[in-house]
């Protein structure tokens, strides 16, 4: 099956089986492999990736699904090799230890900040729920996620 | 290998179910993907229900208000009709999955996955939801108790699919309360879940109560004898303690991985007492 769609800003025709689930066809076929697969039942949120600006987990999307739609991965976060503020706030906080979880977390993150523009720790806790981490103990991800928001609302202010 | 169809419009989908006898529908993915990964047989075919617009939204009719079928968890939680109407509802949904989950799973697709711990379909017990089933010609309504017939059983036909969910505007009761016991806050299947709807005179007299537990049955449980037992008497410990011995009548609950059936009979017992909490809290 031929679809088109929107990949980190470029457009992409791809043919495809329509049944591939996305996080293969990203991961294998198109070598985007910060885009990681963890339990493929949908409950660690490794493989979450933004479809039309919204978190969605790409391990229960197929092909067919991204017709038409924008796909935003790790990768084309931000353009070139700029980091996202998210991603520069995880370094700085140390949020990341063996990085397998980070990709999602912080696209989960990114899709949080922008519809909740000033969470508190508990908002940023829920809006990570859907994501594990098995190293950091959480505290230093909610600790960038805050940070980043902090940030952006000086920036605004000034 | 199956092929995945994605219509854009009802009549583009009857004649794909006509053409493809054995399709499987779904429309978030969360349960049906999941599903078939564990299983080596492939249907033929699959159709992915989320780009049909007829399936959508929130709609007020007169005094009713319909929900579409494809509506996700996500964008129910953020309208303004449903948390006007039904913040029972909303409580529910709101601790249903993840945010990712909620952002792809649907309404439709949490009634037409018939899970006896789906966290909607307590709330929409209680608010005596009608459904709309359709195919390509005809549509008709039923009640959502007689939807749903066991664990991942609905009477659901060959060639219809679940359009939308009826609610009466403005449910009568002034207290909704959800309230989800699992293992972990996010992501966790409900060991047991109660809701509630609940009308408290001044004086503390039960006016009017509706209830609805999740994951004690092989599906959603009510109790016709509870709520008559607690109409009429006083919002009190004493009364919850007459009440909970007759609970026991309407649930079965299994012992799994996850809790012995001992624990989930007390816990739907216990989730009561909660209610004189939450009437407190009110006042």
């Amino acid at each position: 099956m031929k679809i088109s769609f929107l990949l980190n800003n470029r457009e992409i025709e791809l043919d495809v089986p329509s049944d591939r689930r996305v996080v293969d066809l990203l991961r294998e076929d198109l070598a985007l492999t910060g885009t990681k697969e963890g339990c493929g039942a949908g409950e660690c949120g490794a493989c979450t990736i933004l479809v039309n600006g919204k978190s969605r987990l790409s391990c229960l999307m197929l092909a067919a699904q991204l017709e038409g739609c924008s796909v935003t991965t790790i990768e084309g976060l931000s353009p070139g090799d700029a980091l996202h503020p998210v991603q520069e706030a995880f370094i700085e906080h140390g949020a990341v230890q063996c990085g397998f979880c980070t990709p999602g977390m912080v696209i989960a993150a990114v899709d949080l900040l922008r519809r909740t523009p000033d969470p508190d720790r508990p908002a940023i806790r829920r809006g990570l729920s859907g994501n594990l981490c098995r190293c950091t103990g959480y505290q230093k991800i909610i600790d960038a996620v805050e940070d980043t928001s902090r940030r952006r609302g000086k920036g605004k202010a000034s | 290998m199956s092929h995945v169809f994605l219509p854009p419009d009802l009549d583009r989908l009857w004649n794909i179910l006509e053409e493809n006898p054995g399709a499987l529908l779904y429309a978030g993915g969360t349960d049906l993907l999941v599903r078939l990964r564990q299983n080596p047989l492939k249907p033929p075919s699959l159709v992915c229900l989320e780009r049909i617009e007829e399936l959508h939204g929130v709609r007020e009719r007169g005094e009713e208000v319909f929900i579409g079928a494809c509506a996700t968890h996500t964008g129910l939680l953020a309208d303004a009709i449903i948390r006007d109407n039904f913040p029972v509802l909303v409580k529910g949904l709101a601790c249903l999955g993840s945010p990712p989950i909620r952002n792809m799973g649907t309404i439709g697709g949490n009634i037409c996955t018939a899970s006896p711990a789906g966290d909607a379909l307590p709330p929409l017990y209680t608010l005596d939801a009608g459904l709309e089933i359709r195919s390509r010609n005809s549509s008709r309504r039923m009640a959502l108790t007689d939807f749903i017939l066991g664990p991942g059983k609905t009477s659901l036909q060959q060639g219809e699919i679940l359009a939308g969910v009826w609610l009466n505007r403005h449910p009568p009761f002034a207290i909704h309360h959800f309230e989800k016991v699992g293992q972990r806050n996010a992501l966790a299947i409900s060991l047991v879940s109660l809701a509630a709807l609940l009308t408290v005179s001044a004086p503390g007299i039960i006016e009017r109560v509706r209830l609805a537990w999740g994951s004690v049955a092989p599906t959603v449980a009510t109790s016709a004898a509870v709520e008559a037992m607690l109409t009429g008497r006083p919002l009190s410990r004493e009364t919850m303690d007459s009440a909970i011995p007759l609970i026991g009548d309407a649930i079965s609950p299994i012992s799994d991985t996850r809790a012995t059936a001992r624990y989930r009979r007390t816990v739907a017992g216990n989730l009561l007492l909660r209610l004189i909490e939450v009437d407190r809290r009110c006042k």
